[in-house]
């Protein structure tokens, strides 16, 4: 443990010299980031291509002979699993989170760059690991996302030879690489922060990778355990969560486990997991807005808090996804109302955002407006949770494409939307470049009002009573046929969205060799990432010197000043203590 | 709570912490690290048997759940074969906060006793697990013949991986530290392995305490927890 680059370290860093060691088995954070994000981007790409797959199904269904039911509930699983785990949780914390932190808090690196490097190799394993099963006998496990037993391990289920068990062996390594890079965030925020850089200085974005991170920590081991005990009763036949049932008109040698049992393991995960996504999402937005409104985020001490709450509110609401299995209405009760609760940190956090816009300086750059689009999409993605979050009106929305519209809001195009916005506003800082701004707008506009083509009409879907999970609807009494039309309209949506990732694609790397040289700070941003000697910024972040950090990140359109914001490391001048506390900026 | 007084700071005042230092730079700060991350495995490490008790006690409830201990013929109403691998894995414990002493000290010999027959104990310990596991298939108790005997199984293969890990562990801290450095530098990280061997003590007691217990005792324990 001597290569250890904390923040005042005094042992000389040692440069990679050859190609290994600087691109390949890099500890560098931020080569190591953008290792990560690329392979997720890759896997999410992948999940896209079968997102599209399904939609193509579904519009046009008896028109696609290489679509069968089969293979159709496995493209649902995979897109799932892969886009949930594999995209959003790796991209935004192995991604964000390793670039992100140590440059924020003014460190050199991570604490154990070691680890750090292990870890984005254990997740390539599980990676490979899960996209073997695209080639294995009986294909990837078709069990849907959730993976819930019996079904899930049980013959008549694609997948269930190999397929189960590769996705269970991909979980459980994913899980030991995310608690190696998980480690390393939470330590390196506690431990190697830079001089004067307070807990309540860090940039919102770091608080929301922070307890995002504590809560994978304490929220993955629950699929662990899980996707444990599912092993074994895939494979030496105990009966953890497996009943005694007859399968192909067979008894099974398995005898009174409990499928619901892992739906509570299963969800105790899951709910955090959207946390996960989100908190890192909500940080990240707050930093954009507020750079580019020209002002302070309104209510930093608010929604600190607002992420902590709700980070740990996660913890007492997993059972509001299990209302159809059956529970004591004591239980739906305290779930529904737990669950309500949770929309009022989240409801201060949107107003925040609005407020901080309020009255602000607002510059329409590309990463802004991916930024307001995030906060129309969340908001209406969270006001759709008000439905669901109540057992009465779950219960019938449930199985349909109202669930399905509503947690693809809030926890897929929002995060998304909040990913694109990021990568437009760190791209100068990544790659010393300017991307292009119109491939840009044209990229935001297709993807923000493709987004709503694809899922108001979902809703409305949902509404009429359509189920999800169905490979084809045949015919039905209760659907009209407008819902035919508008999923055919869905699909066309979809694909162009889809296409239109490909603009972003060529932005990103047309950008990297013919963009615009950046220059430092091209935002005007305070905080300290942008404060680098070198942009990008070289091995070990800061030079010689570490800087001090004299204020908080949101010293934007202070009165009396040159420019229009102050960064991290400018120390306080007379006339700023005398001023006394800024207008609105109080908690 | 220093925790909530941080939360309550106002961030956008100036008033006088110019430059407060966040973190405390007295020390070498690897090992305060270090222990900081260690607190967070033994974290996730306790959510992990956690949750596979809880689902026990929650199994424990359905019909065809056998306890294995209560009747004479269960295999641990005596559970005296757990007693010996228990002491195994204390005197492991007792073995490395002798090296960390050592080591603290400067005193070689003591370290190496310490060390060596701390690896001794836990091999042995793991040994004998699975002598334990031979001996209730010879018994007849498989994994998949009731849910008792598959925790009892799952619980201590999850144990003993978590204790061969600690080994790996314990092994890169003494080649890279020892032989990179010297015997001195040996304490700090030694003490984080000393405080895990500690730690799952701790786990295989409540382990063993679980799955030997008898069936009224279990169902108590579920009772108390809802099921």
């Amino acid at each position: 443990m001597q290569n250890v680059a904390i923040a005042d370290q005094t042992v000389e860093l040692h440069d990679p010299q050859t190609f290994i060691t600087k691109y390949v088995w890099s500890q560098d954070h931020k080569v190591i980031a953008i290792q990560y994000s690329l392979t997720a981007i890759f896997v999410g790409l992948v999940a896209l291509v079968l997102s599209g797959l399904m939609r193509l199904q579904l519009g046009f269904p008896d028109t696609f002979d290489f679509i069968t039911p089969s293979s159709y509930l496995q493209f649902v699983t995979m897109h799932g699993m892969i886009m949930v785990v594999y995209l959003l949780t790796a991209l935004l914390l192995g991604g964000f989170g390793n670039y992100m932190i140590p440059l924020m808090i003014g460190a050199r690196d991570m604490v154990f760059p070691f680890m750090n490097m292990l870890s984005f190799w254990v997740y390539l394993l599980s990676v490979i690991v899960l996209m073997a099963s695209f080639f294995v006998t009986g294909g990837p496990t078709g069990a849907g996302w959730t993976l819930y037993p019996p079904q899930a391990i049980l013959e008549g289920t694609p997948g269930s030879d190999w397929g189960i068990i590769l996705m269970l062996v991909s979980l459980a390594i994913f899980i030991v690489a995310f608690t190696m890079g998980g480690l390393n965030y939470v330590t390196t925020v506690i431990q190697a922060r830079t001089h004067g850089m307070t807990m309540m200085r860090m940039p919102l974005t770091i608080w929301g990778i922070f307890t995002a991170t504590i809560l994978g920590l304490l929220a993955f081991p629950a699929l662990l355990v899980s996707a444990i005990m599912m092993l074994f009763d895939k494979i030496l036949g105990t009966s953890f969560f497996m009943p005694a049932l007859v399968s192909l008109g067979e008894n099974l040698d398995y005898s009174g486990g409990s499928p619901v049992l892992f739906q509570h393991l299963f969800w105790f995960f899951g709910h955090p997991e959207v946390y996960i996504v989100a908190l890192p999402a909500f940080g990240m937005v707050s930093d954009v807005l507020a750079t580019h409104a020209r002002k302070n985020i309104f209510g930093y001490r608010m929604m600190v808090w607002a992420i902590v709450g709700i980070g740990g509110l996660s913890f007492v609401v997993w059972a509001h996804h299990m209302y159809v299995s059956g529970m004591h209405p004591a239980f739906g009760f305290f779930f529904a109302t737990t669950t309500l609760i949770i929309a009022v940190p989240t409801a201060i956090k949107v107003y925040n955002w609005v407020l901080t816009l309020y009255r602000g300086n607002i510059q329409l750059t590309v990463p802004m407006l991916f930024a307001i689009g995030f906060i129309f999409t969340f908001t209406h993605g969270g006001l759709t949770g008000l439905f669901l979050g109540n057992v009465t009106i779950d219960l019938p929305l449930s199985d349909t494409y109202f669930v399905v519209a509503h947690f693809h809001m809030v926890m897929g195009v929002s995060p998304v939307m909040v990913l694109f916005a990021a990568v437009y506003h760190w791209y100068p800082l990544f790659t010393g470049r300017m991307f292009n701004e119109k491939l840009g707008k044209a990229h935001f506009w297709l993807t923000f009002l493709g987004a709503y083509a694809v899922y108001l009409p979902m809703h409305y879907i949902g509404l009429l009573g359509v189920p999800r999970r169905y490979f084809a609807m045949g015919t039905t009494d209760f659907i009209p046929e407008s819902a035919f039309t508008l999923n055919a309209s869905i699909t066309v949506s979809a694909l162009i969205v889809g296409l239109s990732q490909l603009i972003f694609l060529y932005n990103l790397f047309w950008s990297l060799r013919y963009g615009k040289p950046a220059g430092h700070n091209p935002w005007g941003a305070t905080s300290l990432e942008w404060q680098t000697p070198d942009v990008p910024p070289h091995h070990g972040n800061w030079g010689k010197e570490l800087p001090v950090v004299y204020r908080w990140a949101y010293d934007y359109g202070v009165p009396g000043v040159e420019q229009d914001f102050i960064p991290q490391n400018h120390p306080v001048t007379d006339a700023e203590h005398t001023a006394g506390e800024p207008e609105g900026s109080k908690a | 709570m220093k925790f909530f007084k941080t939360l309550g700071t106002k961030p956008w005042l100036h008033d006088g912490d110019v430059g407060a230092v966040a973190v405390d730079y007295s020390g070498p700060h690897i090992d305060a690290a270090s222990r900081i991350a260690l607190r967070f495995i033994l974290v996730v490490v306790s959510v992990i048997f956690f949750l596979f008790i809880i689902t026990f006690l929650a199994r424990s409830q359905y019909p065809d759940f056998e306890a294995l201990s209560g009747a004479p013929w269960q295999p641990f109403t005596d559970p005296s074969r757990l007693w010996i691998n228990t002491a195994l894995l204390a005197l492991a414990s007792a073995a490395m906060q002798l090296g960390v002493s050592g080591a603290r000290q400067g005193k070689l010999n003591m370290t190496v006793t310490g060390i060596s027959s701390a690896v001794c104990f836990t091999v042995l310990f793991i040994v004998a697990q699975l002598d334990l596991w031979m001996h209730l298939q010879s018994m007849g108790f498989y994994i998949n013949s009731n849910p008792a005997n598959s925790y009892f199984y799952m619980l201590t293969a999850i144990h003993g991986l978590h204790i061969m890990g600690g080994l790996i562990v314990l092994t890169n801290v003494v080649f890279r530290v020892w032989y990179d450095n010297s015997p001195e530098s040996l304490g700090a990280p030694l003490q984080l392995c000393t405080t895990y061997w500690h730690f799952l003590l701790g786990v295989w007691l409540v382990l063993f305490a679980l799955l030997t217990s008898r069936p009224e005792t279990i169902n108590a324990l579920a009772a108390m927890c809802g099921f």
